[in-house]
């Protein structure tokens, strides 16, 4: 059995050390306090002297602690069993379920080897236009949705798992409010949904350092669930939290501080995780959506800039709309292609009118005359902002063209838009021009 | 003899301290043992009795009191035939083999031979015996794909030998000796097929050192025209996230004019590898009518794989560079993301305690990034002929500010700069490199004096476009409209380039001479238009047609016709006055 040492020489912060022998690296150990249990990992041996870092935090632990070393690292169960059911950070039920304690597997195990991955091919869809037409999102894509704190990213991604096509839900909650914890459980059950997902939730409420493990707990799981040939999609919110948690071990560590307090190491930290996404041939696959929460809105903030630098693209979200610019699918290539013929030309061509309306608002804001054609995109814009960028908008993508077809029609010829002429032909909308020529027959005959 | 030994004293992530009572080497290679796993590491610091070594896996397990066996040798690449193709890890792990051996997923402490010591090649000899030989100097050659790879005395082997007998005209195994030679005391050294080499000492076996003066065509206009790469030459991508480095390389990758491309994949994502490595067995070489495979090598380390060995895998790729280099041909290197093997660094020096420099990058940071670039050049090697090693490298600045200390110390040692802009790539200016900002010390494929033409143009253009920003169009007189729709118009259908069609992705340097030759005419003519709107609509058409122009092959009857339509649509427009 494992020893059990009760003299702690340092605690600061989440950190403490102490003396002990035959400890390996990354061992759990249970540490006793007046508040109660908590697990804690091996972050550092220096001769006999071992630090933990101690998932519940440093508060209320005293000197003669009870330190119980485990002889493992941490481990999560994986059955079937888990589906429908809520845990903590570590694994421990937040229902009112039993444990699961059997057929324990490791969390962060090593990556899969680059030459066993394949090209993605499937898109997801999720009946929202801002994604499905204009930046579709694939099968084992990792992508984060960047926001300000205060948007509604937690109802967003509840919506994309409720309407994507997969067989394992899984959500890893960082600092999660727990009225948004709520919610996401609401809206899973009242969908039908619950029996599909598994949460691990570590909420605000919870101690800061505890959220670490809910990455890796997670996306161990999902693993295991793709292996067996589900398609899983894991929901991480916040990654913020996560990274936070790690800038403060960092610092009590004294590491010192890469940029604005973060350390050196949070590109590598966040990448083990992202890149748990995959397409396993011959089995399932993985899909990660992240929430990452920019603080001041800054892009070039620590954690948004270095997901940036990680993930497959990124959804803006911004004023409770998925931002056209800035947004970026990195795979919707290998799969817009297969969709409709008009996918891909009714995707640049939209964004390019749109990016002019812009401009035209730009101008109108300095006093400058508004042309003709200024006119006209700026009925474009309103119509496209409310139509398709509306979040509460849930159209499948064909509908999502179609309806883009029409909102051109109502506002442009043809030639304007600058789409291909065989695409016009097929599918530029017969009836407004009609009723357009009819309005002004009418119009004529009036006069 | 036994084996060198030691203990391990202290554990910090991937860093470990070793005890050790027999001497042991700066950068020597251990393996930490944890049951029956072997974990390799390097030493990179040695005070007192003690060394710290970064471990090139998870260090997960081990323990105080852990055995490290020393091996004497310094991180080193296995060199020889059969390395075109392969794909391989930061420590030369050949990926596919160990997907066979360990499936889906990698196995820490899994090292595979790099390469087949059975498979089997035509060796025919190009020395006899009582030919006296050095380091470097070929004893024969076998056919690798399309090359004729030299196989060549180790480059270890100091001084000079005498050729004790040298292996017929025969199918061999790698690991059969081909040669034996003799060395001045008489002492004989078999060569085989395979030798290796220390990846941090750059192998130095040529005549002199050339400056790198001809052109590197990569077929990507912006480049070639204005921002030009030498064989031999060095030259970085520094962009923010999604600007368009790593497609920039990919497109590099496959168009380049020269014979051997490597690509690092240095800490970025695997996905972008799964690409190349799963299309270019498909796609076939204009220049040789092979698969692009057969010229291409994958040193793949991506980001969630060991740190440590991220930091390796550049210096496994340059080293592997040089060697096809000293078979007298060129060679292009693509590092993408030199700043993942500087964050490497700057995690192993934080373990270390070292004193920090900028953003807590090692104070070392500048010198290591020189001495890596250093490693690219020119040579002409003992028998005349001429090898190059061109080195690429993409940065990624944090916050995507170039003001940082990777951007800034590559910038002092690259003789060419491709700054990406967000700005550029927003507006899906493909591909986004800064026409303003950036810069090259090396020749252009097309005439200098056109070049200053054009640069000019979008330096006026790019005035005219701010001050009309404040003062509208209104405000802005028609010739300097003109001159702002010109330096679009050159933007639109020169600088930015479709990576996806077939003949615009890759524009030769024939044909930049002559289209680049066309367009800067067109900038010089001086036409005459009643108002804005219709300058504007002119050169709309303009550019949609240019656009068509791109596409047409130059030797289809297509080229011609809208060669002329553009000529009459001039024409029509020129002010005689
Ligand atoms: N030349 C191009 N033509 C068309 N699209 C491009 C081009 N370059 C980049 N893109 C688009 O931009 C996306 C991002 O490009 P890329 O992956 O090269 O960025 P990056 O600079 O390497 O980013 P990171 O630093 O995050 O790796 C691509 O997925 C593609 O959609
Ligand atoms: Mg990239």
């Amino acid at each position: 059995m494992h020893k059990v040492y009760t003299k702690l020489d340092r605690i600061a912060g989440n950190v403490i050390s102490l003396e002990a022998d035959e400890v390996t690296y990354r061992e759990l150990a249970m540490v006793r306090s007046d508040l109660g249990d908590s697990l804690a990992q091996v972050i550092r041996i220096e001769g006999r002297r071992v630090f933990l870092q101690v998932f519940a935090g440093g508060r209320g632990i005293s000197t003669a602690a009870e330190v119980r070393f485990l002889g493992r690292v941490m481990q999560v169960p994986f059955s079937d069993a888990l589906l429908g059911r809520i845990f903590t950070g570590n694994g421990e039920p937040r229902d009112r379920g039993p444990a699961i304690t059997q057929n324990m597997i490791p969390i962060g195990g090593p990556s899969v080897n680059p030459a066993k991955r394949i090209i993605p091919r499937n898109m997801v869809r999720t009946g929202i236009p801002m994604i499905d037409v204009f930046n579709s999102l694939v099968e084992s894509q990792k992508l984060p949705i960047f926001s300000v704190a205060g948007e509604p990213y937690n109802p967003l991604l509840a919506r994309i798992a409720l309407q994507a096509e997969v067989d394992v839900i899984i959500l890893g909650g960082m600092g999660l409010k727990h009225d948004d914890y709520l919610v996401f459980r609401d809206t899973l059950e009242e969908h039908g949904a619950l029996s599909r997902t598994v949460m691990f939730v570590h909420t605000a409420a919870d101690p800061t350092v505890e959220c670490l493990l809910v990455p890796d707990v997670s996306l161990a799981v999902a693993e295991k669930f793709a292996l067996e040939g589900k398609r899983v999609l894991v929901l991480l919110t916040d990654m913020t939290n996560f990274s936070d948690a790690l800038k403060e071990i960092a610092i009590t560590m004294e590491q010192i501080p890469a940029t604005r307090g973060y350390p050196g190491d949070l590109y590598s930290q966040l990448a083990a995780r992202y890149e748990k996404a995959v397409d396993f041939e011959g089995a399932g696959s993985i899909t990660a959506l992240a929430v990452t929460t920019m603080p001041g809105d800054d892009v070039t903030h620590p954690v948004p800039d270095n997901t940036g630098y990680i993930t497959e693209g990124q959804f803006y979200l911004r004023n409770g709309r998925i931002e056209p610019f800035g947004s970026l699918s990195r795979l919707k290539q290998l799969v817009n292609n297969k969709t409709r013929e008009d996918h891909r030309s009714i995707m640049s061509v939209m964004i390019q009118l749109f990016a002019a309306y812009r401009e035209t608002l730009e101008k109108q804001s300095m006093g400058f005359r508004m042309s003709p054609w200024d006119v006209k995109l700026l009925k474009y814009g309103e119509r496209f902002e409310n139509e398709m960028m509306d979040l509460s908008v849930n159209i499948p993508l064909e509908k999502a063209l179609d309806l883009g077809w029409t909102i051109l029609a109502d506002c442009f010829e043809p030639e304007e838009t600058g789409a291909p002429s065989r695409l016009i032909e097929k599918f530029w909308p017969k009836e407004i021009v009609k009723k357009e020529e009819e309005k002004e027959d009418q119009e004529t005959a009036t006069k | 003899m036994s084996k060198n030994t030691g203990k391990i004293i202290g554990i910090n992530g991937n860093l470990i301290s070793v005890a050790f009572d027999q001497p042991v080497v700066q950068n020597e290679v251990g393996f930490a043992v944890v049951g029956d796993t072997r974990l390799k590491a390097e030493i990179i610091r040695i005070r007192g009795t003690s060394a710290e070594m970064q471990v090139f896996e998870d260090t997960t397990g081990l323990s105080v009191d852990d055995a490290v066996e020393f091996s004497g040798e310094m991180l080193s690449v296995h060199l020889g035939p059969g390395l075109l193709g392969q794909i391989y890890d930061g420590l030369q792990n050949p990926l596919p083999a160990l997907a066979e051996q360990c499936g889906f997923f990698l196995q820490r402490g899994t090292y595979l031979a790099p390469l087949d010591n059975k498979s089997r090649w035509t060796f025919t000899p190009t020395v006899k015996k009582g030919d006296r030989v050095r380091a470097g100097d070929a004893v024969g050659t076998v056919p690798e794909g399309i090359f004729t790879h030299r196989i060549m005395v180790p480059f270890r082997m100091r001084g000079e030998y005498t050729v004790e007998t040298v292996a017929k005209e025969d199918d061999y195994a790698l690991d059969h000796a081909v040669a034996t030679l003799k060395d001045e005391r008489g002492d004989t050294h078999d060569v085989t097929m395979v030798q290796t080499w220390p990846v941090k000492v750059p192998i130095r076996e040529y005549d002199e050192r050339l400056r790198p003066t001809e052109p590197l065509v990569t077929k990507i206009r912006i480049v070639d025209t204005l921002f030009p790469i030498a064989r031999g030459g060095t030259y970085c991508i520094p962009g923010p996230f999604g600007a368009g480095k790593t497609v920039l390389q990919q497109i590099t990758s496959r168009h380049a004019e020269v014979d051997i491309v490597i690509i690092a994949a240095c800490g970025e994502r695997a996905g972008e590898v799964v690409e190349t490595l799963r299309e270019f067995p498909e796609l076939t070489d204009p220049r040789t009518g092979k698969s692009l495979m057969e010229r291409t090598l994958i040193i793949c380390n991506t980001s969630s794989m060991p740190v440590a060995a991220r930091e390796a895998s550049v210096y496994t790729a340059v080293t592997i560079a040089e060697y096809y280099r000293q078979m007298g041909l060129n060679v292009l290197l693509l590092a993408d993301s030199t700043s993942r093997w500087a964050q490497a660094l700057r995690e192993v020096s934080g373990r270390l305690e070292e004193i920090p420099g900028e953003e807590a990058f090692p104070a070392y940071l500048e010198s290591v990034i020189a001495s890596f670039y250093e490693r690219g050049g020119v040579v002409r090697l003992r028998d005349g002929s001429v090898g190059s090693v061109t080195i690429g490298g993409t940065v990624s600045p944090a916050g995507g500010n170039f003001e940082e200390p990777v951007t800034q110390s590559t910038l002092k040692v690259v003789g060419a700069f491709h700054g990406l802009s967000r700005e550029r790539s927003d507006a899906r200016r493909y591909p986004a490199i800064a026409p303003l900002d950036s810069w090259s010390k090396y020749p252009s494929v097309v005439d200098d004096e056109q070049v200053e033409r054009a640069r000019r143009s979008l330096r006026e253009g790019n005035e005219i476009n701010q001050m009309m920003k404040v003062v509208g169009e209104e405000g802005t007189s028609i010739a300097d409209f003109i001159v702002y729709l010109k330096s679009e118009y050159l933007d639109s259908v020169y600088l930015q380039q479709d990576a996806f069609n077939e003949v615009d992705a890759a524009t030769g340097a024939e044909r930049q001479q002559y289209v680049f030759g066309r367009i800067v005419k067109i900038i010089d003519t001086p036409v005459q238009f009643e108002d804005k709107d219709s300058a504007r609509r002119f050169f709309q058409s303009l550019t949609q047609i240019t656009r068509d122009w791109n596409q047409a092959r130059m030797d289809a009857d297509e080229f011609k016709e809208i060669e002329e339509r553009i000529d009459k649509m001039i024409t029509e427009v020129t002010d005689y006055a």
